[in-house]
């Protein structure tokens, strides 16, 4: 019994912390997103032991679905379950993926592979944000830059851009939705 | 790109979520499937002339127990197969309890009629066209729970594509049975079921290319 405590008390605590993003709360938002990434990170990687350059990526594939997807958790059924069924279904996916490459390559390139380099910095991914951000209309991208990557206030980006402080809340929330369809194109 | 500025800006996009999206979106796909569906069946074949008494007899109702009964379960199946880590569990014995028992019927039917009369029984008059004109009447509500599903995030597509074909196949049939001439329960278990299960086929194709997310 007491190995499932701390997997229990998990549960509690990110579920809070999600519902609380769910009804809008960042900074509770932002922290269960950490804790989930980090979770994520043990998850992948003892699941992709022969992979590990592909774990980052999963886990940031995986919070991006859990952001774009969260529609569809249900309150008060189990979170553990659904993220569970989100996290497996990227992993299944990826070897999905990787199965069809291998179909296509010159096996001999999977030998080779093996002496690839694995020394990226942890935490870090190939896929390029502003090469993404800059498929994004400006009024969705502008936003984005200004509030998350400079850091600066909804009504800071207003004032910089022009825009009413809605426009710029909405540009957030429509540039974000956008990212997460155009996510998969630049794996 | 790191991981921390990914969790930043999705954690800028933390606004309140809409709550029963997936009943809505099914509301939406079942109403505008039926109609197109009834709008299809009215265009092409017409209605039953009788249809108003008809939907008064016990025939018309036993004829489409079977669909309905796998329409009201695969719903739910299809509902939670949207959603992830909802689980189907008992829910999946509506999707094949319903054929079996009129299975089980339409042999006892069969069973007990005179023996030159059991083939009119299973072929009636419309057997070439009925599983044609089932798949056909369940596209529109197929395409639309298909849509329904984009909204959501199955994570087996093509079991779930094949469910909402299934789906739709039981609610194609009960639009088709306005006008369907054919009472017989050996033609529903094998015609109709037919139709249905070219639906779900169709389904498991579509879900497997755009189901995806």
């Amino acid at each position: 019994m007491t190995r499932i405590d701390p997997v229990i008390a998990t549960e509690h605590e990110l579920h809070e912390l999600f519902l609380a993003g769910l009804d809008g709360d960042a900074a509770a938002y932002r922290h269960f997103l950490e804790r989930l990434g980090a979770l994520l990170r043990g998850y992948f990687r003892r699941r992709l032991q022969q992979l590990p350059d592909e774990v980052e990526d999963l886990v940031q594939d995986t919070l991006m679905a859990v952001h774009a997807q969260r529609q569809t958790y249900r309150r008060g059924e189990p979170l553990t379950a659904w993220v569970h069924a989100v996290a497996r279904y990227k992993l299944v996916d990826l070897w999905r993926r990787r199965a069809r490459q291998e179909a296509l390559n010159d096996p001999l390139d999977e030998d080779l592979a093996v002496f690839a380099t694995a020394d990226h910095e942890a935490g870090d991914t190939r896929r390029d944000l502003g090469r993404l951000l800059d498929r994004l209309p400006t009024s969705q991208r502008l936003p984005i830059l200004h509030t998350k990557l400079e850091g600066l206030s909804v009504e800071e980006t207003a004032r910089l851009t022009g825009m009413s402080e809605s426009a710029v809340k909405v540009g957030v929330h429509r540039g974000v939705k956008a990212l997460a369809r155009l996510w998969k194109d630049m794996t | 790109m790191k991981t921390d500025e990914l969790i930043a800006l999705l954690a800028r996009d933390a606004g309140p979520v809409p709550t029963g999206v997936g009943e809505r979106r099914f509301a939406v796909a079942l109403a505008l499937g039926i109609l197109a569906a009834l709008a299809w069946v009215q265009a092409a074949f017409g209605l039953r002339a009788d249809l108003p008494l008809l939907m008064t007899t016990a025939d018309f109702w036993q004829k489409v127990a079977m669909p309905l009964a796998v329409a009201a379960t695969g719903l739910v199946v299809v509902f939670r197969l949207g959603h992830p880590g909802a689980r189907v569990r008992g829910w999946w014995l509506g999707v094949w309890l319903p054929v079996s028992l009129l299975w089980i019927w339409a042999a006892a039917v069969l069973w007990m009629a005179e023996p030159a009369a059991r083939m009119p029984l299973v072929l009636g008059t419309t057997w070439r066209s009925c599983v044609f004109n089932v798949t056909a009447t369940a596209l529109p509500i197929g395409i639309a729970l298909l849509w329904a599903l984009r909204g959501l995030a199955p994570t087996r597509p093509t079991l779930t594509g094949a469910a909402a074909g299934w789906l739709a196949g039981a609610v194609g049939a009960c639009v088709y049975s306005l006008h369907c001439p054919e009472m017989a329960a050996p033609f529903v278990a094998v015609w109709y079921v037919l139709g249905m299960a070219l639906s779900a086929a169709l389904g498991a194709l579509a879900g497997r290319h755009w189901l995806r997310w």
